[in-house]
């Protein structure tokens, strides 16, 4: 019987012969921490008392979540993260290189064809480039570490075909959060969606990692796409070592079918509180805005923000709105900053954070007021989410983000001159 | 063992954020302290309410959102014997199961807040002593169940060693 990328990725690194429902144990290619969940991991690993790190060559840590650390219990946190990280040989990127979803692939530390895991839900963004990779606990990645293992059970898959072009003023993001309406919040539950048709090859990699990104709002498992020419182009240039990429059989079992054309695709906006809620923008009603925010491991790449600038060119933030731009990596910032975007960005009455997780979390940077709205690239709205449960979070493009904080309200991007 | 307790009914789509908000971290790292902030911005005052041994009862995709394992941790440091709910999402479900937490997956309709349950020590079913009636809990997976038994995972690891996969007959 015909296997789905996930059975073929999951066979060839566990060695069974394995389907949608088997239980393997496998090793993977890579193991991610960051300083949000890696403590907790750390003390988990202690308590096992194993005090040994099976492969510390291929565990990550990355500073991303408390960039630069705003309490002493984050310092703690990462003070623990760096000595732990020193004592056992593992490579650990400080904070300002970039967040984790952003940087493992920019430095080429995840291969296409693998089993990739993090203690982040979003870790599904490597799906992008043919990466078998999900996210996990703490008590997991102790386990990772001290055994070189991990559990699971094959997904079924959901297979997603497009074809199409986006419209002008329209992004994946767009295309995500419609998928996220269609699905809804548990719609992949435990499983894989796949991802592939002719119209993938129409998307840059950054539009990919947005998309991929966004699985886990869908409950999926993993979300992975096949790898065409533009992507392993992509990852050539990252990673110096060979790598297999996989492409479904003809006769592979899908639990379900979806296609999508991405001509059809129009901006789409997550409203208050959950991540299905989704409608097309002109539908939002007059949501008067105070903050947006563009950035973040679903649209803080280079496109991202060069999309941004274009709209936000000779323009500011309408009076009383807060804008604020994190890039995904230091790399991102640099080449921003040398092509003109952050100081288009600047000019606008932009407040540029470092790279790192900033607002999204709610952990520092960018908190709301209360009854505020807040309008974001992030890819999470549930109520509190960025720090204050009595504002509200609405989810968007990078361009609709851009456009609504000209007018202080949720508005269409195709409306902007810029655009169209 | 048998689980015996109050129902504390809540809805569908409990995300981690609602379990536990992440701002709380800043001020401390003391989990016990940090079980007071649980289910806070959705039911105030939550934490005070439990009697030992209680069960959270909810309805679709009960753990959606982060990966943070304190999500299952705080649940189980409150108090709570069991999250008994319509479905699950999978890694809240997972590190439930790795930290010893049962996860119980059955019809949750008609259950109300303040109802008394029991839960079979093979989480076979779950009899509502209120209402007197019985719901069968769809069967997890026998080394689950052994991972639930022995407290979680570390457990498990500091019992069996890095040899517990192959123990515990995981493929």
């Amino acid at each position: 019987m015909g296997k789905t990328v996930v059975e073929k990725i999951v066979s060839a690194e566990s060695g069974c012969d394995a389907y949608a429902g088997a239980l393997v144990t496998t090793p993977v290619s890579c193991l991610m921490l960051h300083d949000a969940t890696g403590p907790l991991a750390l003390d988990v690993f202690e308590e096992i008392g194993i005090n040994h790190v099976e492969q510390p060559e291929k565990v990550v840590f990355v500073m991303d979540h408390f960039v630069p650390s705003p309490a002493e219990t984050y310092s703690r946190m990462q003070d623990r993260m760096r000595q732990f990280a020193s004592k056992m040989n593992i490579t650990l990127f400080e904070g300002g290189e970039g967040i984790c979803h952003q940087l493992l692939p920019e430095k080429g530390l995840v291969k296409p064809g693998t089993i990739v895991v993090g203690t982040d839900s979003h870790t599904c963004t490597y799906g992008a480039i043919g990466v078998l990779a999900t996210g996990i606990g703490s008590t997991d990645a102790a386990i990772n570490m001290a055994t070189g293992k991990t559990w699971l059970m094959v997904p079924e898959t959901i297979r997603v075909d497009l074809e199409g072009n986006l419209n002008k003023g329209v992004s994946s993001k767009d295309f995500v959060l419609t998928l996220a309406k269609d699905l809804g919040a548990d719609g992949a539950t435990y499983m894989a969606i796949e991802i592939g048709g002719p119209g993938l090859s129409e998307l840059s990699v950054d539009e990919r990692f947005t998309i991929c990104n966004m699985g886990v709002e869908m409950g999926a498992k993993a979300c992975i796409m096949e790898v065409d020419n533009i992507a392993a182009e992509w990852v050539s240039q990252r990673l110096h070592d060979d790598f297999h990429t996989y492409r479904p059989d003809p006769d592979a079992r899908y639990y379900q079918r979806l296609s999508y054309d991405l001509s059809k695709i129009t901006p789409q906006v997550a409203c208050p509180h959950t991540v299905d809620n989704v409608m097309p923008v002109e539908q939002a009603g007059e949501i008067l805005i105070a903050q947006g925010v563009i950035g973040t491991c679903t649209n803080g790449r280079l496109e991202d923000l060069r999309v941004a600038a274009a709209i936000l060119k000779g323009k500011k933030t309408a009076p009383n709105v807060r804008l604020i731009v994190v890039p995904a990596s230091r790399s991102i910032l640099m080449e921003a900053i040398k092509t003109g975007i952050i100081e288009t960005l600047l000019a606008a009455g932009a407040l540029i954070l470092p790279p790192g997780c900033g607002p999204c979390v709610g952990g520092h940077g960018g908190i709301p007021a209360d009854g505020e709205n807040v309008i974001s690239t992030a890819n999470r709205n549930f109520k509190g989410r960025m720090g204050n449960a009595r504002a509200n979070i609405y989810l968007a493009s990078p361009a609709t983000v851009a456009a609504s904080v000209i007018e202080g309200k949720i508005v269409d991007p195709r409306l902007c001159p810029e655009v169209c | 063992m048998i689980y015996e307790g109050t129902v504390y009914r809540f809805g569908r789509d409990i995300n981690t954020d609602y379990i536990m908000g992440s701002r709380h971290r800043a001020k401390t790292l003391d989990w016990q302290e940090l079980a007071k902030h649980l289910m806070e911005d959705i039911r105030p005052g939550f934490y005070q309410e439990i009697k030992k041994g209680g069960f959270i009862v909810a309805d679709e995709n009960f753990g959606c959102g982060s990966s943070r394992e304190y999500a299952p941790l705080v649940i189980k440091l409150a108090g709570i014997a069991a999250v008994i709910a319509k479905s699950f999402a999978r890694i809240f479900y997972r590190n439930a199961v790795n930290l010893g937490l049962p996860v119980l997956t059955c019809d949750t309709t008609g259950i109300e807040e303040g109802q008394i349950l029991k839960v079979s020590s093979n989480f076979s079913a779950i009899e509502n002593l209120t209402r007197g009636t019985i719901i069968s809990v769809q069967p997890l997976p026998e080394f689950m169940k052994r991972i639930i038994y022995e407290g979680g995972m570390v457990q498990c690891l500091k019992k069996y060693g890095p040899g517990v996969f192959e123990e515990f007959n995981i493929r």
